[in-house]
């Protein structure tokens, strides 16, 4: 099989493998224990913490570690909001997010926040100004994704934040970082990012691992309440093999990024070039693109078929984004971006992984020449 | 193209007079090597009452904040070595004004000294030389011949013009170790670390001696206390640790009922194991974190009776400094995050409810004639006592070390 799914989730680095499965063997004693079982796990979570602090450019003591990136956005979103005295009860953020920031927005709704969601252009891409000009007296946080997990659209994340901050150093910024994270350079504090959050298994590393990086100074309310660790951000048991191994993949990801950016984009121009080739297909161009991620529509076809039949010539691929890829709704990003139901329904993402090379491109162009020879005569028929 | 070719260190007057000159400078080239150790390349040269550093392959920015930690040095420059001739020596100062960036009206002046006589403008002649393409260029700089913000200074010899202006303020203080050898106690506090760090500026070699009760206090406690004589080794590139083992000592005076006087009675048996260790390191004093009135054994009272238990001089550097100003200082020299770890030491262990603040000399006097065997504990306590050896650049290996105890493979990082 051909996987062009990396931007669902990524093969775990054989080195990570060997890490956790190590750390696991070797060390099963409990961080928050006192005697040396407990201190050497202690001892590697913090390293881990001081891996991915550097990995980011931030202070160890500003990584708290999650159990993924939904709960990171989670975390940044309702514990920005939750517990405020200060009586800010609104937050700016995009129609194109995550769920786990758009639903956290909404789930925020009952205890009486109010969210403005700002529509992006019809590239895919979120304004500035629009952003800024929904900012408010009672804005306590604004969050921006850095890279849209569908068309791989590049919101201008660091502008705004930067933008936010010259307004107003109180309100906090919160950057969504899993699509963008050692892939693109983002200096976080060049920025101003206050929240940024990131996951292991989009990068390299294992499942079930992600990070909240949490500007000193910053007051986050917990979500999780128990034996206050993560410095009281995050109760409960740390998961250290596997956060031992996501520190090392984090670590990769960030060293290689400039590489990878690279040889990603050169890849992706290739893929480009071939999905333009197809007349059934409309190719999603947003003014920046990420450089791991090609997106189009087949609009006349339903998302699922086209994935099917790709899955049939053996190329694994997601339509809108793996996590709402079971529901038959129109995409919620493309349309925010105006596209008609036929493209918002028919979406289709490839996206790059470190092990693709020209071969790669190569073999997924010709399924893509048999898929679209396969389904177009039926899309015709249908008109 | 490097941005500066030299780093100039300078020595106060005080300093690098008289007779003293010479073991003065000699510490001082000693202990910027000792800085210097994590960057093989960088070289040290001695001249004329001035140290300058060539910092080789090394980038002159990342040596300024390392040599900002040479004490008895009062400031520094970053410096310009170019050809003798006049257009070099512009086009370098330009260079050095360009990477001030300045932001709004500076005055300057330029101060040239000609040492090498064949240099066809005298002094007089080439300050308007240099001085006017630069106004022309920088519309921001104003000549003040009296007090400017800037002088800049070109020293004309005959391979190099020296081409510096930005003066980048010192430690200041004595060279290290050029006033003698003192012990520190050091607790897992705060204070103790400044109190030390202000006794290696003013010129004191630093012993360090903590007194460690496991297992009511734990490993880590200890492990701290190593963090913290590391953070002085990085200033001072070495530093003694002397572990004394107090926990039989510090029970024994758990049995006396007096357990309002167990801080005095255990600050004098400390004291009495730091003036041996002292005595066996040849130091001539102990050097303390103590400020007046913080806790119940800083009272003056206490200080009085507690002093008694030693012959040697007690220094305490931070005696009449506020809380707020010794919590910035501790930041300043990066002992504060070590310090608010929240592991115990052996002083807050046995704490009583309400410690003396006025404790009565001949009671306590009465109380250690009575403690069991006291005399022989405190003997034990001072030959039990662990000493390590810490570098600076040695966090590193030690981690290391701790690593291997605990089964840590650095490859998995």
């Amino acid at each position: 099989m051909l996987n062009f799914d990396h931007a669902a989730s990524t093969p775990v680095h054989p080195d990570v493998i060997r890490t956790i499965a190590e750390v696991m063997e070797a060390h099963s004693g409990n961080p928050s224990s006192i005697h040396r079982g407990g201190e050497a796990a202690s001892k590697l979570l913090e390293r881990s913490r001081e891996v991915c602090a550097a990995a980011l450019g931030v202070k160890s003591g500003e990584i708290v570690f999650t159990s993924g990136a939904t709960e990171s956005n989670n975390l940044a979103v309702k514990g920005a909001l939750l517990g405020r005295t200060d009586g800010k009860v609104h937050i700016v953020t995009t129609q194109i997010e995550h769920s786990s920031v758009s639903e956290s927005c909404r789930q925020l709704e009952a205890f009486g926040i109010e969210t403005t969601y700002v529509p992006p252009e019809a590239d895919g891409t979120v304004s500035p100004d629009k952003v800024l000009a929904a900012v408010r007296e009672d804005t306590a946080l604004v969050s921006v994704m850095h890279v849209n997990n569908e068309t791989g659209a590049v919101q201008p994340a660091a502008e705004i934040a930067r933008r936010v901050k010259e307004r107003s150093s109180r309100i906090l910024t919160h950057v969504d970082g899993v699509q963008g994270f050692g892939r693109l350079a983002l200096d976080l504090n060049a920025a101003g990012i206050d929240l940024y959050s990131v996951s292991a298994h989009k990068i390299g590393g294992p499942r079930g691992v992600g990070l909240l990086f949490v500007r000193e100074g910053a007051k986050l309310f917990p979500l999780l309440s128990g034996g206050g660790q993560e410095g009281g951000l995050r109760a409960g048991t740390e998961n250290v093999a596997s956060i031992v191994g996501a520190a090392k993949a984090f670590r990769l990801a960030a060293e290689g990024q400039a590489e990878r950016f690279e040889k990603m984009k050169r890849l992706r121009e290739k893929l480009v070039r071939e999905v333009r080739r197809h007349e059934a297909l409309t190719l999603t161009e947003p003014e920046h693109p990420a450089p791991h991620i090609v997106h189009f529509t087949f609009p006349g076809l339903k998302s699922q078929v086209i994935l099917h039949t790709l899955e049939e010539l053996g190329v694994l691929v997601s339509a809108q984004s793996a996590c709402s890829a079971k529901t038959e709704k129109p995409s919620r990003v493309l349309s925010a971006m105006g596209r008609k139901r036929d493209h918002a329904t028919s979406g289709i993402r490839f996206s790059l992984g470190d092990e693709h090379t020209e071969e790669e491109i190569r073999l997924l162009s010709e399924a893509l020449e048999r898929t679209v020879d396969r389904l177009a005569p039926i899309e015709g028929r249908k008109r | 193209m490097k941005k500066y070719d030299y780093l100039l260190l300078r020595f106060g007057e005080v300093t690098l007079k008289g007779r003293n000159r010479a073991r003065f400078e000699k510490a001082a080239v000693e202990h910027v090597r000792a800085l210097l150790r994590p960057y093989p390349d960088a070289k040290v040269r001695r001249e004329f009452g001035r140290i300058y550093v060539d910092p080789g392959s090394e980038n002159a920015e990342t040596l300024i904040p390392v040599l900002q930690n040479v004490f008895g040095m009062t400031s520094m420059s970053p410096v310009r070595a170019v050809a003798p001739e006049l257009d070099e020596i512009v086009r370098a100062a330009a260079e050095l004004v360009e990477a001030m960036d300045l932001k709004r009206e500076t005055t300057f002046k330029t101060n040239v000294r000609r040492v090498w006589k064949q240099f066809p403008h005298s002094s007089q002649e080439a300050n308007p030389l240099i001085a006017s393409p630069l106004l022309k260029r920088f519309p921001l700089l104003k000549v003040d011949m009296r007090e400017p913000e800037l002088e800049l200074r070109v020293e004309i010899r005959d391979k190099f013009a020296y081409v510096y202006g930005e003066v980048i303020p010192g430690a200041g203080g004595f060279p290290l170790g050029t006033n003698g050898k003192a012990l520190l106690l050091l607790s897992g506090g705060i204070d103790s670390p400044v109190a030390g760090w202000s006794a290696l500026r003013r010129g004191l070699e630093v012993e360090c001696i903590h007194f460690h009760s496991y297992p009511f206090t734990s490993e880590k406690a200890k492990e701290k206390v190593i963090d913290l004589a590391q953070a002085l080794a990085e200033y001072a590139g070495k530093v003694r640790l002397h572990i004394v083992p107090f926990t039989e000592v510090q029970t024994s005076f758990t049995r006396m009922g007096q357990d309002n006087l167990m801080i005095t009675l255990m600050r004098r048996a400390m004291l009495r194991i730091a003036t041996k260790i002292a005595k066996r390191e040849k130091a001539l004093a102990l050097v303390t974190g103590e400020s007046l009135g913080q806790v119940a054994s800083q009272t003056l009272p206490s200080m009085n009776v507690i002093e008694r238990a030693t012959e040697l001089p007690i220094l305490r550097p931070l005696v009449m400094t506020d809380k707020d100003e010794i919590i910035r200082l501790s930041r300043r020299i990066g002992t504060y995050e070590i310090s608010i770890l929240p592991y115990e030491d052996c002083c807050t262990l046995f704490v009583p409810k309400s410690p003396t603040t006025n404790p009565n000399l001949r009671i306590v006097n009465k109380v250690e004639a009575m403690t069991p065997n006291l005399e022989r504990l405190i003997e034990e306590a001072a030959d039990g006592t662990e000493t390590i050896e810490l570098l600076a650049g040695g966090s590193r290996l030690r981690r290391d070390e701790a690593d291997a105890e605990s089964a840590i493979k650095q490859e998995w990082f």
